[in-house]
């Protein structure tokens, strides 16, 4: 099990990498572009494509420096109270 | 064509088998009906999530919407689903699995009851939760009607006759209704787990390979990107081939068909002229307007106004870049759908949600890439104003010769529709039998064969109402539909959020917010003319603007309101 800290830790960084990405989605500099790589995908879809690979390599590293293990701890636990009912 | 038809047929009943069988490890309590009673592993919980959040949008609405602006669509939703979608598992998902197993939930609206120690958000929420997840069953059933018509052509023409033989869409969207209630009544959350596993197998195999046989017939991969429509240095939008019916085979028109004129930049380009206009509009995020004359299909001529000029419609090509951006509020109405809160508590553990994270993004790039490029080649084969639901139907059709495979391939399209419908048919009635009935009248009013037949008789109810609504809106854009429920579920994740990370989020402060959302939401929606394409100056999606409006209610309102007593509950950490 990761220690908190590094959990802490590596929260952060999946923090800052998710806007890193979400900046480089918006690519402007492929906006106008109508280069055809391998002769027929337009190279604004295959940067996006490529983003999409991307971000499942985010999230695969999220789950190896970043996995919420104090909430599988609560998870684990036997308290199974119904929701209670509160004046509104 | 009967041969498709009994090719789907034979998907619908295999559909309806696995059901049926499901229904055998059915435990008879309510608890197994609505959450399969949490045994849902890592492989079926990602075929069940993937599958219930790509639907008629995914395949059949993003080669219409490729269609018409071009291969920016992908960006506009796939990536950023990819990046955002996943986020919302990690951050949402994941809590609220926590939460729903640990303190019995099995509906959103449990949650928040409890959260903010309110009944009333509840009876707020529900009547929301419901009219946003119409528009959604909604493009499900047109998109059903849709494809099923183009493929069926020819097929019964003393039965159908109106519509030139083809199934017509109000019957392929009963039957598509009636056999997803079927299986959905039998199994409850672990049946629609089984199909949504099955019907994802198939879609994106028969996506691929719909690809394959259209990019095939087109020549190959590099000769469909030359047929793509094009401009002409005068501006002139033309096809440069034309498919022969005959042969299936393309033939270049000499010279190419002129069917419309494009704009630059809002600026008409003259004949001649060096202005910098895309040269394949679809292939680009260019932004383009171009100008088409109404064509009447019966007469087979321009439609004319009283002044003997041709009617003319236009349409806009590429992306403007703040609508790029904004719409990466779109992705976020996963964090908010009943339905896949509904999926999430079925999960087995938290670790189960594992392979969806790393997946999810890749099998929404093996779908969307093929149908956008999809949509884009067809621009340069079907006339413009083809509703755009129905291209990847008619590609089908005019492209593939083999009708075993223009079935299969259907077959393909109606599973991807049906992996949501099932999901969301099952949600509405959890979410009426829990958060309504049984938290009025009390849980122990009723025994569990009661309480699942109330959740089935309410899902027969809205599936009618949704029904008819369908047959209202036949003609309606399933992309721009979807956007709309899309817009008004990701405006409400600022509770969400705020109810699991900001332990000053009040009561009052999420009413403040479901209202603003919502008052924001329906002022754009009739804006819209009720489902149409909409976007505010300078391409900002309402989206942005609903969310902004529900976090900044949500914020200012639980700041100056009492701090609620379920701290230690909910952030035990």
């Amino acid at each position: 099990m990761v220690p908190t800290s590094q959990s802490k830790t590596g929260r952060k960084i999946i923090t800052a990498l998710v806007v890193v990405m979400a900046i480089l989605h918006q690519d402007f500099w492929w906006w106008d572009n109508n280069t055809l790589v391998f002769g027929f995908m337009p190279i604004a879809l295959a940067y996006h494509a490529i983003f999409s690979i991307a971000a499942a390599c985010l999230w695969a590293l999220a789950i190896k420096i970043a996995w919420p293990y104090h909430l599988e701890r609560l998870a684990d636990e036997t308290d199974s109270s119904t929701a209670s009912e509160k004046g509104g | 064509m009967t041969t498709p038809l009994i090719v789907i047929a034979i998907y619908l009943a295999l559909l309806l088998g696995l059901g049926l069988l499901s229904s055998r490890f059915f435990r008879g309590t309510s608890k197994d009906y609505f959450v399969a009673s949490h045994s849902i592993g890592p492989v079926l919980l990602l075929m069940s999530v993937f599958g219930t959040t790509m639907t008629a949008f995914a395949l059949v609405g993003s080669t219409g919407k490729s269609f018409e602006r071009g291969i920016g669509v992908y960006g506009l939703m796939a990536s950023s689903s990819a990046l955002i979608h996943a986020a919302c598992f990690f951050l949402i998902g994941i809590r609220l699995w926590v939460f729903g197993k640990k303190y019995g939930y099995v509906t959103q609206i449990q949650y928040f009851r409890d959260r903010f120690e309110s009944n009333g958000i509840g009876y707020l929420l529900f009547p929301i939760l419901i009219l946003l997840v119409i528009p959604y069953l909604l493009i499900g059933i047109i998109g059903a009607g849709k494809t099923i018509l183009p493929v069926t052509a020819g097929a019964f023409p003393e039965l159908f006759p109106q519509t030139g033989g083809a199934v017509p869409e109000w019957l392929s969207g009963l039957v598509v209704c009636v056999i997803v209630l079927i299986y959905v009544f039998a199994g409850g959350s672990r049946a629609a787990a089984w199909a949504n596993t099955f019907q994802t197998v198939v879609f994106m195999i028969m996506g691929v390979v719909a690809f394959v046989f259209i990019s095939n017939s087109l020549g190959g991969l590099r000769n469909a990107a030359k047929i793509v429509l094009q401009t002409t240095d005068g501006g002139k939008l033309v096809q440069p081939y034309r498919l022969d019916p005959a042969t299936k085979e393309l033939v270049p028109n000499e010279p190419p068909k002129v069917i419309g004129m494009i704009r630059s930049g809002g600026h008409e380009s003259a004949e001649g002229s060096s202005a910098q206009l895309p040269h394949q509009p679809h292939m680009t995020r260019t932004l383009a307007t171009a100008t088409f004359k109404k064509f009447d299909r019966k007469k087979k001529k321009p439609v004319m106004d009283s002044s003997g000029n041709p009617v003319l419609w236009h349409r806009e090509y590429g992306i403007p870049p703040l609508m790029f951006l904004t719409y990466m509020f779109i992705p976020l109405s996963v964090g908010m759908f009943p339905h896949l809160f509904q999926h999430w508590l079925t999960a087995k553990s938290a670790k189960s949600f594992r392979l969806t994270l790393i997946a999810h993004p890749l099998c929404i790039m093996v779908v969307w890439v093929p149908c956008v490029l999809i949509g884009s080649w067809a621009s340069g084969l079907l006339p413009a104003g083809i509703p755009p639901a129905a291209v990847l139907s008619v590609m089908l059709k005019q492209l593939v010769g083999n009708e075993i495979l223009i079935g299969l391939l259907t077959a393909g399209i109606l599973a991807a529709i049906m992996s949501s419908l099932d999901s969301q048919f099952h949600c509405m009635g959890t979410i009426f039998t829990n958060d309504i009935v049984l938290h009025i009248a009390g849980k122990d009013r009723f025994n569990d064969r009661q309480i699942v037949w109330l959740a089935r008789v309410f899902t027969i109810g809205i599936v009618v109402l949704t029904y008819v609504l369908a047959m209202k809106s036949i003609d309606k854009n399933v992309f721009d539909l979807a956007i709309w429920c899309f817009t008004g579920f990701g405006s409400l994740t600022p509770i969400v959020i705020a109810a699991l990370y900001w332990k000053r989020a009040t009561k009052a402060g999420a009413y403040a917010s479901v209202i603003a959302t919502m008052g924001t939401w329906f002022y754009f929606f009739s804006a819209s003319g009720y489902g149409g394409e909409y976007v505010l100056a300078g391409g900002v999606m309402p989206a942005a603007v609903c969310f902004a409006a529900g976090a900044m209610a949500m914020i200012f309102v639980s700041l100056i309101t009492l701090p609620p007593t379920t701290v230690k509950k909910f952030f035990p950490v």
